[in-house]
């Protein structure tokens, strides 16, 4: 406790925490859906393309996040377009904007030679360099974004398990499509101080990844998502605070453990070796929670 | 509104052409379906049949001809919506998808008008549906954890759930074994008789179909035939879009008896 009201007594270190949180909460929100629609090439694509936007922010003396942000948004939802409307893959689109904005970034940083501090954290996340403005823009993204799962999660469930049905029962499946992609850009961007562009994907794909392994039922895989990926934002915060850590790469690295522990569950389970201490009514032996 | 369910023809094609990115894939068209009937559509592969049950929801554009579903045109068909009950292909959806089985028949409760609402009477839906399909133990269960009989049960009472006038089964019994199909078929036409129901079903199997059905409609790209199914099976249009001659007693294509 000692120790906790130490790490407390900092500014920046609340700062921290609260972005934590709130980072942890968003990132494990949205990689439940991320994991469920096969989006997972797509956070890496959005971080990579922001690289662009950022980069554009720093030469131009604009705010690197605003326009990281109006890329990143940009990139997810023309990904949805181009791919339904374009008649091009998801993973081809994913992979030629992933390209462009790098290069785009590259080329504008190389170009236009100065001196650009934020760059390293951007890249690589920096949570401690957190500011109240950051924490206004990552409060309000949770806040819209957490609205629109409550008010749609039933239709966009629904999307994701069976779009056909969903378009064949008059849903207005392009808008909310392109609204979670939307969402999703957000949250990798609003995530980038935490994580950085380079492992922020992690952070939207790891915890649903080990909510799909672990549960049969949406209601549990979400809640176990919120728990994974807020164990590790927070796990990753304390540690770099008492070893020699960046945060970001702290979070990835708990949040891969907890994977291969997952993984390791599921597999000794699937055995039968874990039958004692797991539900024993399924009867393939999966780990689930009750209706 | 009329009540849809009580006219006369449940659907009418007349001379109806689809055709997407610029190419034809319906031609000329032209059948009825009572109101009540169960009518198999059929055809090979790639002959437009599950284009043709798209057209009839809207979901893709119809180029020249009339589509009428319970007397009201296509542009209304969001007034009839609700009133058909639609089962895709079996690849249309995520079989590890983690759902319960009444997670996956309320899906089918779903609308534009239960958008930010909650679904009236949900749960009495639901376990009416699922009675229909005598999977009313299924309830609380994981969807993947059932097998491909027992999906398709569920599927279809995820379209029973809504309480339509009409079914629309794209290639339900694909994949499922020989017995499987016969109890989905014995099903689909004891629920038929017992709610009234118009069932419309697309299959490229027409030995399986074929004593189920009322009548066959037998397309490919372009209208062949349409009647019962003792004179359909019989008729020389039946090998002229399977592009073989079918021994329909064994259930068997001979290419090499094509006369060409």
């Amino acid at each position: 406790m000692e120790k906790l009201s130490e790490i407390l007594a900092y500014g920046f270190m609340q700062r921290a925490l609260l972005a934590a949180i709130m980072v942890g909460i968003l990132c494990s929100t949205m990689s439940f859906f991320v994991v469920l629609k096969k989006l997972s090439f797509l956070g890496a694509g959005i971080s990579h393309t922001a690289l662009g936007g950022i980069a554009l922010g720093l030469v131009t003396g604009l705010d690197p996040v605003f326009t990281g942000s109006v890329f990143a948004v940009g990139t997810a939802m023309s990904t949805g377009h181009i791919s339904r409307f374009g008649k091009i893959s998801e993973d081809a689109v994913i992979g030629i904007f992933y390209a462009s904005g790098m290069a785009l970034g590259i080329a504008l940083i190389s170009g236009f030679k100065g001196y650009y501090p934020e760059l390293f954290s951007l890249l690589f996340g920096n949570i401690l360099a957190v500011s109240v403005q950051d924490l206004v823009l990552m409060g309000s993204s949770l806040a819209v974004i957490l609205l629109f799962v409550f008010l749609f999660l039933k239709e966009l469930l629904m999307i994701c398990f069976d779009e056909e049905m969903a378009v064949a029962r008059g849903l207005p499946v392009g808008p909310l499509y392109l609204a979670l992609l939307a969402a999703m850009g957000l949250t990798v961007m609003v995530s980038i101080q935490l994580a950085g562009v380079v492992l922020v994907s992690a952070l939207i794909v790891i915890p649903g990844a080990v909510a799909y392994r672990l549960s049969g039922n949406y209601r549990g895989m979400l809640v176990i998502s919120l728990v994974v990926g807020l164990s590790a934002s927070l796990g990753g915060l304390f540690v770099s605070y008492f070893y020699p850590l960046p945060p970001g790469a702290a979070i990835v690295l708990i949040l891969s453990v907890i994977f291969a522990l997952a993984m390791a569950a599921r597999f000794l389970f699937d055995q039968g070796w874990l039958v004692k201490f797991i539900d024993k009514g399924n009867p393939r032996g999966g780990i689930r929670d009750e209706n | 509104m009329n009540n849809p369910v009580e006219t006369g023809n449940a659907v009418e094609v007349d001379r109806l052409i689809v055709k997407l990115n610029q190419k034809p894939v319906l031609e000329e068209v032209t059948f009825t379906v009572a109101t009540g009937e169960f009518a198999g559509i059929i055809g090979p592969n790639g002959a437009g049949k599950t284009t043709l049950l798209r057209a009839m929801l809207g979901l893709v554009p119809v180029w020249r001809g009339k589509l009428n579903i319970f007397g009201l045109p296509l542009s209304r068909i969001q007034d009839i919506r609700s009133s058909i009950g639609y089962m895709p292909q079996r690849q249309s959806f995520e079989r590890r998808f983690p759902l319960s089985v009444a997670d996956v028949v309320a899906t089918g409760l779903l609308s534009s008008q239960t958008l930010m609402r909650k679904i009236p009477g949900r749960e009495k839906k639901i376990k009416d549906a699922l009675e229909a399909v005598g999977m009313e133990n299924f309830y609380g269960k994981p969807f993947q954890d059932l097998s491909g009989g027992e999906q398709q049960k569920a599927l279809l009472a995820r379209s029973l759930a809504g309480e339509p006038g009409m079914l629309l089964l794209d290639e339900p019994n694909a994949g499922l074994d020989f017995p499987a199909q016969q109890s989905f078929l014995d099903l689909l036409a004891r629920l038929k008789d017992k709610k009234k129901l118009t069932v419309i079903l697309v299959s490229h199997d027409l030995v399986s179909i074929a004593p189920a059905a009322d009548n066959l409609i037998c397309i490919n790209r372009t209208m062949h035939t349409h009647g019962k199914p003792s004179e359909v099976l019989r008729s020389s249009q039946l090998d002229e879009a399977y592009r073989c001659q079918f021994d329909y007693l064994s259930g068997t294509g001979d290419k090499a008896r094509w006369r060409n």
